[in-house]
């Protein structure tokens, strides 16, 4: 008999990391965004993609609400605002 | 071919003759000569292996442990403080599911520093997840490293196999001793196919963090895995007989128990002094009898229940402690009939032969004499009471 000892590639991927944010969550204002990706390449879940030519935005299913994204904005973009309810993330 | 062999010799010949990929091993004491031979075979390229010498055995368990996670078979050996330097590393092993094959050349562990037999070393490691057998003389040795490897690496098992022969006693005595041809061991132990393995043409993570989602499942895995090598161990060992002409019963061996009314149960190689004395004391129409566990991991309480529920009295002989405690076998034994309604009348518990003090036919014949109606616990046998009245105050 066997335990989940093995794991094949990917499979950080069935790990909901969202399910841990607690009381803030990013929100992508898409205002004054330059492109300049800091948002995207700080995310230590590397869940904030380009969605559009210039307008970023995060994976809510993986976004851990650490806020980095918002700190290193220079533009001022990216704020964190409450949590609204469970069913989002 | 029969061979006049040393110990060591003997197991590093039937540790070639089973092709591991990679042995490693640190070379200085407490370390045997086995793996002095395997270098030495590698060196001679009688060996296909690669041979990694190593500035300790934490890291040479830990070589082999990377090894066989890619797949290949690997061996290692070691002893006495180098099997507990190793057992962080031993957990990991069985944790891991992979089947290597380690022999412990059974020691005494310091302090005070003692270089001789006897099994505490192993014992203390009986709960790691390994598999334990204990061999009586160097042919056991020897056939035990191939039922090993078959043991440990078949599909349904995947974990690592402890082959535990008393040190000096076994490895550094000299017997005749049967060494299997290349073919003979090819058929009873074909080429290690891994169930899975770290490759990079299909990446995949062995040993990862199991948070406290997962990690109960696999204990719990290893357990039931070793239950069934209650099973499975006798099949191999069976079919290790018609293979070879050698009977090996597999988890436990009964010496003249059928009619015995006064039974000693022992591991290891003082099963052959008892053999002998049951034998000298039988002529003399003495009713006694031997049990020889062979399988101390997974503890075949089963067949040690149906070997000893008829005998009136059971001396258990430990050649370790668990200090403040039971003696370790001891209180396994007494375990096996807690709650029975067969159940022999005195369960007695002798320690002998620490630290490599002999345990000779006196001793045993003593053992017998103190196995009376009076329950016995921890009786230390040829003890030194003059030695114990040292007045450091």
């Amino acid at each position: 008999m066997f335990g989940p000892l093995i794991i094949k590639p990917g499979s950080s991927r069935n790990n909901k990391t969202g399910s841990w944010r607690t009381e803030m969550k990013p929100k992508f204002l898409r205002k004054d965004c330059i492109g300049c990706k800091l948002c995207a390449l700080n995310c230590p879940e590397g869940c904030i993609e380009e969605a559009e030519k210039g307008a970023y935005m995060c994976d809510y299913g993986f976004c851990k609400g650490c806020g980095i994204c918002a700190v290193v904005c220079p533009k001022k973009d990216i704020v964190m605002t409450k949590e609204e309810s469970k069913e989002e993330k | 071919m029969k061979q006049f062999l040393e110990g060591s010799r003997a197991v590093a010949e039937i540790v070639k003759l089973c092709k591991p990929g990679v042995v490693s091993a640190y070379p200085i004491t407490p370390q045997t000569h086995i793996v002095e031979e395997l270098a030495q075979m590698v060196a001679d390229r009688h060996l296909n292996a690669q041979f990694v010498n190593v500035e300790s055995e934490h890291s040479a368990a830990s070589v082999v442990l990377g090894a066989e996670a890619t797949g290949v078979r690997t061996y290692t050996a070691t002893s006495s403080q180098g099997l507990i330097y190793m057992s962080e590393v031993l957990f990991n092993i069985a944790g891991l599911r992979l089947p290597l094959v380690l022999t412990c050349a059974n020691r005494a562990l310091s302090a005070p520093i003692n270089i001789w037999n006897d099994q505490q070393d192993s014992i203390s490691l009986r709960d790691s997840g390994w598999i334990q057998l204990y061999a009586e003389d160097i042919q056991e040795s020897v056939d035990l490293h191939l039922i090993a490897y078959r043991l440990g690496e078949d599909k349904s098992m995947m974990l690592p196999v402890m082959v535990c022969m008393d040190g000096f006693i076994l490895t550094h005595g000299i017997e005749t001793v049967e060494i299997p041809s290349q073919e003979q061991v090819d058929k009873f132990l074909p080429a290690y196919k891994p169930l899975y393995k770290l490759d990079p043409d299909s990446p995949l993570t062995i040993g990862p963090l199991a948070d406290p989602d997962y990690y109960m499942e696999t204990r719990y895995a290893i357990e039931e895995t070793l239950k069934e090598a209650l099973v499975l161990l006798p099949k191999i060992t069976a079919e290790f007989s018609r293979v070879f002409g050698r009977t090996y019963h597999g988890l436990i061996e009964e010496y003249r128990t059928k009619d015995a009314e006064r039974v000693i149960v022992a591991m290891g190689s003082v099963c052959g002094t008892i053999k002998e004395v049951v034998d000298e004391l039988r002529q003399k129409g003495k009713k006694v009898g031997l049990l020889k566990v062979v399988a101390y991991r997974p503890f075949p309480a089963q067949e040690i229940y149906a070997a000893l529920k008829g005998i009136p009295k059971v001396a258990v002989l430990d050649k370790a402690l668990s200090l403040g405690s039971f003696a370790p076998l001891a209180a396994e034994i007494k375990a096996v009939f807690f709650g029975k309604k067969k159940t022999p009348a005195v369960i007695s518990s002798f320690v002998a032969g620490l630290g490599g003090r002999d345990i000779t036919r006196d001793s045993v014949k003593e053992i017998f004499r103190l196995l009376t109606a009076k329950e016995r616990q921890r009786e230390f046998i040829d003890l030194k009471p003059e030695l114990l009245k040292e007045n450091y105050e």
